[in-house]
């Protein structure tokens, strides 16, 4: 919390709106709690228990306790689905919905792309349009929130979590044949 | 003091208002209502005043110089042990080790007495509603010598299950080591009864005050434990400083953790002996200014008297506890009722996230805690990841309370789409 007297230049590269309590709305908080992320907090997409061949990864966000599984089903270099389940606040739940979306049927590199992007976004750098963030792009708001970035990158760094461990374990190419 | 209302048990909250600087403060528009006292209370001017006072005007180390400014500033770093003597009820002055705070005092017992009476099998006994400090240096302290540790559970009304505490202490328990005031669930644990039951099997009992010192009466000789610890900067203090009460002979008997200047007798190539308690455990310049604040933070306190802020706080207290029950879909944690409560309400809502809770807030102007507040284990009993805490001190207001239930019920609002 920053006591209204405070007022901060704004950086270079920075969302003119982020800084100085000047430049903060009333209705940031709308800012914040865009539509689209409460109803993927409210009805969240591929929100269920990890398959069994799923590879999973979990994390907790250890400062304020929320806790975050994965499930993915991976074929080949293809990430064919993804789910999760855990608890946490809006942000986290809503970006962890959204994630599931948009790294269906994404191949690795692809995936990691996307969290470049959300990363980046938490920056207030955008990489992509907001054609091509999709629902993402309703994330934007929660750079304004420095306390807020840790949740909506959690499922983020799960994802990359996996992915590593994913590069360093999955077989080299032709070794698959034997399973 | 004009502010005591002499013979009158009010507190007119307005007049301590005006001590504290920081409450005319506007966040987004909206004053300021602060309800995190049990992470950090404000500090009055007069706390502020001797700090600078201090750096001002007689800035030197203390025990070293012999010159006017060192003499005055030991001569005042010494006199807050006796305050802070009287605001515990100790024994002696050198029953008070000044410390960074509560938890390097609770890390001090664990490693000295701890690593120097615990062996193999012995038991050291904590409950389920520890902060993460009053949990952390036992495991780390059992680890190295064997003994394990065991846990009173906690029942569902948020109070320590007594029956649960006997099963545990048993013959081997060489240490009980509780909170008096849960950070969590405000419940406040009967410790007088509890240090008895743990004296009857032999062991000594370790409290952790932080929340109780800047709310309750305390008397540690009342209380009847062997160790107390608390921090300044949850008593209206600064941040930095805090203080263990030990019993002589146990202080006494007991080795120094941290080896360096001020504390020793005398140092030969061969060895070193110890200097007298308390300043065997003091190595190093000690947080000169903060301690002499400290001391102005006791001055406050007993000033206003602790029966009095305690009346206060209750009133806060029962006031939002009662106007909680009206709010649909919110849990309230601990005891119901403010007999044996102190002032801090953790709270579920079934609609909002604690941190979702805690930024809508934030935009009203009300200063809330979300998280697990360093109790993990608790958080696991209670069944939820993270917890909404509000936390009064004696500065707040029953209009403070309305405030927070106002924001509460916007953020319900919010989230339910209505």
């Amino acid at each position: 919390m920053v006591a209204e007297k405070i007022d901060r230049v704004a950086r270079p590269g920075e969302i003119p709106s982020a800084v100085g309590e000047a430049a903060r709305e009333p209705d940031e908080l709308d800012d914040l709690y865009r539509e689209i992320i409460l109803d993927h907090y409210r009805c969240p997409h591929n929100k269920m228990a990890p398959g069994a061949t799923d590879l999973t990864c979990s994390d907790r966000n250890p400062i304020c306790g929320d806790e975050l599984t994965l499930g993915i089903e991976m074929q080949g270099p293809c990430i064919r689905r993804v789910c999760f389940e855990g608890r946490g606040c809006s942000i986290s739940m809503a970006s962890a919905s959204m994630m599931t979306d948009v790294v269906k049927d994404k191949n690795v590199e692809e995936a990691k792309d996307w969290i470049r992007t959300v990363k980046d976004l938490m920056k207030g750098v955008g990489r992509k349009s907001d054609d091509e963030l999709g629902d993402i792009e309703a994330l934007k708001g929660v750079a304004k929130f420095p306390v807020r970035v840790k949740c909506a990158l959690l499922c983020w760094s799960v994802l990359e979590k996996a992915l590593a461990r994913q590069d360093g374990t999955r077989p080299a190419h032709g070794e698959e044949k034997g399973r | 003091m004009a502010l005591a209302a002499e013979r009158q048990p009010v507190l007119d909250v307005q007049a301590v208002r005006d001590l504290f600087p920081i409450l005319e403060q506007r966040v987004h528009g909206k004053p300021l209502v602060y309800l995190d006292n049990a992470a950090t209370t404000q500090r009055p001017r007069a706390v502020l005043d001797a700090m600078a006072e201090f750096y001002e005007s007689y800035n030197a180390n203390v025990h070293r110089g012999i010159y006017a400014f060192s003499e005055k500033a030991s001569a005042r770093y010494e006199e807050v042990r006796s305050k802070v003597q009287a605001l515990i009820g100790a024994a002696a002055p050198e029953e008070i080790v000044f410390t960074r705070g509560t938890t390097e005092a609770l890390n001090l017992v664990a490693q000295s007495w701890g690593r120097a009476n615990l062996r193999e099998g012995d038991e050291i006994l904590v409950t389920e509603m520890e902060h993460h400090s009053n949990f952390v240096p036992w495991q780390m302290v059992a680890k190295e010598t064997g003994a394990r540790l065991r846990c009173a559970r906690v029942t569902d009304e948020g109070r320590l299950d007594r029956e649960d505490f006997r099963a545990n202490l048993t013959g081997r328990t060489r240490i009980v080591a509780l909170a008096h005031v849960s950070n969590v669930l405000g419940t406040i644990n009967p410790v007088a009864d509890l240090a008895r039951e743990a004296h009857t099997r032999g062991a000594i009992v370790v409290v952790d005050g932080a929340q109780a010192a800047g709310h309750l009466p305390v008397d540690v000789r009342a209380l009847g434990c062997d160790f107390y610890a608390f921090s300044a900067h949850k008593m209206y203090g600064p941040t930095g400083v805090g203080a263990l009460y030990g019993r002589l002979d146990l202080l006494d008997a007991m080795e120094p953790t941290m080896g360096g200047g001020g504390m020793i007798g005398e140092v030969t190539l061969e060895r070193t002996t110890w200097a007298d308690v308390p300043h065997r455990f003091e190595a190093g310049t000690m947080p000169i200014a903060e301690v002499i604040a400290l001391g102005a933070a006791v001055d406050f306190l007993l000033d206003l008297d602790r029966e009095t802020i305690r009346a206060h706080e209750e009133r806060l207290t029962s006031y939002a506890l009662a106007r909680l029950k009206s709010c649909r879909g919110v849990k309230v944690f601990g005891p119901p009722t403010t007999a044996g409560r102190a002032p801090v309400l953790s709270l579920a809502s079934h609609d909002v996230h604690p941190h979702d809770l805690a930024t809508v807030m934030d935009r009203d102007g009300v200063a809330v805690r979300a998280g697990h507040h360093c109790a993990q284990p608790l958080m696991r009993r209670l069944g939820v990841g993270a917890t909404a805490r509000a936390s009064f001190a004696l500065y707040n207001t029953t209009d403070e309370v309305d405030a927070f239930i106002r924001s509460l019920e916007h953020a319900e609002a919010f989230f339910r789409g209505s």
